[in-house]
């Protein structure tokens, strides 16, 4: 099976996020960054499908120079080999043409993605790469079994989950308990040095959408402590201050 | 300019979300034409948001959400009334329609939306509610998914006019099968609530979930959890609220016994109010809520249950 992993390059969990230059980019600095934790889930999936019925996994990622050593880290997981496109990922759309025109003509059996990026958290690059490719996507996929040309797959709904069942190739944006996260060992990480990583230009550049400038959400002011043993003036600042009961 | 407004039900109603992205399009377009498929109960809710028009899908094939149908016929609603915007909830069927229909009808996608625009101007969430980026929309068509309380819905509309909707579907928009819906019926959803009551890890045991489903009863509220109380399967995994669950923006969350873990907080923080109840009175939690007590669960939270029931009698 030869499968495509598409990962982001993005600030840890716990990162704090700060702005520069008037509020118009990020700032990198201090800050760690990891394969996104849900393409992490899709990465590790791959993996295992490899594992059970041999093939190929390819990453891409959309980025600047700046996100290798996150590609590094998924090669030393256990993809064969990886893909940048160097560019800035400006949006969506611009992502997802870039990640439709590397599938194009060469027949991956599968697209695994991250449910959403932890920076931009769109949630729509698996389904716009699935409409520019006319196949299915399925996201927030919970488990993906594959039994010759046919997968089954449940998806997180509101609320509960659904069971699908479709055809081989299509798009899945991945999450828990789809597998285990793998951490590399010493020889992942010794043969990801000599892997392939080819690097190649953007082949589109559209872009729907631009970022004018970035906000953080107003400090919150102090906490309003209230005696356990007064729980009616907690009921009544719900029900007559915040208005929320 | 006309906007068309997605609009999603539940087992035959209308979800409250939906109706904010009716009233949301009211406010930015004017002139607003809803889509429903299926049995709506309620249509009325439909023109009270703000929709003068509802273009109704009846086609059995899609009593259940087809994503890629879903899709084609919402792109050839927005074709047929000349729609430049289409609003709708962010959701499970909301987001994968709206990025497909994003390429057929060669618009700008913006999710995540905070609040009503400004010029070509949306505000979005970005970097799970730790912050926003002011976003332009640079095409002529516009897609807007909107987060929760992005607008207060307007009661103040007409009975709407009820236009049967069934454009031709092609085959290949049904090669994905659903097999099964597992779904609790009767709760509250979580990304449609309210009111959110959430543990932690301080209530100790599933055994423990009583009185945290009995608190979000009396406040017709949805029930959620962190993450590892998902984990050790105390709960349901769509109950997980956080950086890596669901983001919630509700009036009020309530989190009990829950630390305030930075990617606990990242799915909380554009909530309008927070309350903590919580035993330690240095748990970072209290940093980010409005309301607090300090104190053991197991006795603060049946004594605001029995509270609340007062009032409401
Ligand atoms: C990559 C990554 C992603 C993650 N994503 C998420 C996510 O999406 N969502 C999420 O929630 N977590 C997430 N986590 C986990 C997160 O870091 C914390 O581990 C978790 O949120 C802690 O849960 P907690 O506050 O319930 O537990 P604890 O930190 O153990 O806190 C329990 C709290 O309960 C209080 N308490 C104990 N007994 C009582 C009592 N009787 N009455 C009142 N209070 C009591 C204690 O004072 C304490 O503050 C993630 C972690 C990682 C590494
Ligand atoms: N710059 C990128 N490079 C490669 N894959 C990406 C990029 N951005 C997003 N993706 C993939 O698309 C998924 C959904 O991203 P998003 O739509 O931004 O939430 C991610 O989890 C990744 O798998």
């Amino acid at each position: 099976m030869k499968i495509l992993v598409c990962i982001t390059h993005v600030p840890d969990t716990t990162s704090r996020i700060s702005f520069t230059d008037g509020n118009t980019k990020f700032d990198k600095s201090g800050v760690q960054f990891i394969i996104g934790p849900y393409d992490d889930y899709a990465l590790a999936r791959a993996v295992e499908l490899k594992e059970q019925s041999g093939g190929s996994i390819t990453v891409l990622n959309v980025g600047e120079a700046e996100t290798e050593p996150t590609i590094r880290k998924a090669l030393a997981i256990g993809a064969d080999d990886a893909i940048r496109i160097n560019a800035f990922p400006e949006d969506a759309l611009f992502v997802a043409k870039q990640i439709a025109s590397v599938a194009e003509g060469a027949e991956y059996d599968l697209i695994l993605m991250g449910r959403e990026s932890i920076d931009f958290n769109g949630g729509q690059v698996h389904s716009m790469v699935g409409e520019l490719l006319g196949l299915p996507s399925v996201s927030p996929v919970m488990t993906l079994d594959i039994e010759g040309n046919t997968a089954k797959i449940s998806r997180e709904i509101e609320g509960g989950k659904e069971h699908i069942a479709l055809s081989l190739p299509f798009i899945a944006g991945c999450q828990e308990p789809i597998a285990e996260w793998k951490i590399p060992n010493m020889r992942g990480i010794m043969s990801a040095r000599t892997k392939p990583l080819e690097v190649r230009e953007p082949t589109s550049d559209v872009s729907k959408t631009q970022v004018s400038d970035f906000e953080l959400p107003p400090a919150k002011g102090d906490v309003k402590l209230i005696d356990p043993e007064n729980i009616g003036e907690l009921v009544n600042l719900l029900k007559n201050e915040a208005k929320v009961i | 300019m006309t906007a068309l407004a997605f609009v999603e039900t539940d087992e035959g109603f209308v979800r409250k979300s939906s109706l904010e992205a009716v009233s949301y399009a009211k406010e930015t377009a004017g002139d607003v034409a809803a889509i429903v498929f299926g049995e709506a109960k309620d249509v009325e809710l439909i023109g009270k948001a703000g929709a003068s028009k509802v273009l109704h899908v009846t086609d059995e094939r899609l009593a259940q959400p087809n994503i890629m149908a879903y899709s084609s016929v919402i792109a050839e609603a927005m074709n047929q009334e000349q729609a430049t915007l289409l609003v709708l909830a962010k959701s499970s069927l909301g987001d994968p329609v709206s990025a497909r229909v994003s390429i057929k009808v060669d618009a700008a996608l913006v999710s995540n939306v905070s609040g009503l625009p400004s010029g070509d101007t949306v505000k979005r969430s970005i970097y799970t509610g730790k912050a926003f980026a002011n976003t332009v929309l640079k095409a002529e068509k516009k897609i807007i998914s909107i987060k929760k309380n992005a607008v207060i819905v307007k009661e103040n509309g007409e009975s709407p006019e009820i236009v049967e909707f069934s454009p031709a579907i092609a085959d290949s928009d049904f090669t994905v099968k659903i097999l099964k819906v597992e779904k609790q019926e009767g709760n509250v959803l979580l990304p449609e609530a309210d009111v959110v009551v959430s543990g932690g890890r301080g209530l100790k045991g599933p055994e423990n979930w009583g009185m945290i489903e009995d608190l979000a009863k009396v406040l017709g509220a949805a029930t959620g959890c962190i993450k590892p109380v998902s984990d050790m399967d105390w709960r349901p995994h769509h109950e997980h609220v956080g950086q890596t669950g669901i983001k919630v923006s509700p009036s009020l969350y309530i989190a009990i016994g829950i630390s305030g873990a930075i990617q606990h907080l990242a799915g909380i923080n554009s909530s309008k109010y927070i309350l903590a109840i919580n035993k330690d009175p240095e748990a970072p939690l209290f940093k980010a809520a409005d309301f607090g007590v300090v104190g053991d669960a197991f006795n603060v939270v049946p004594k605001l249950t029995d509270a609340l029931k007062k009032v409401q009698n």
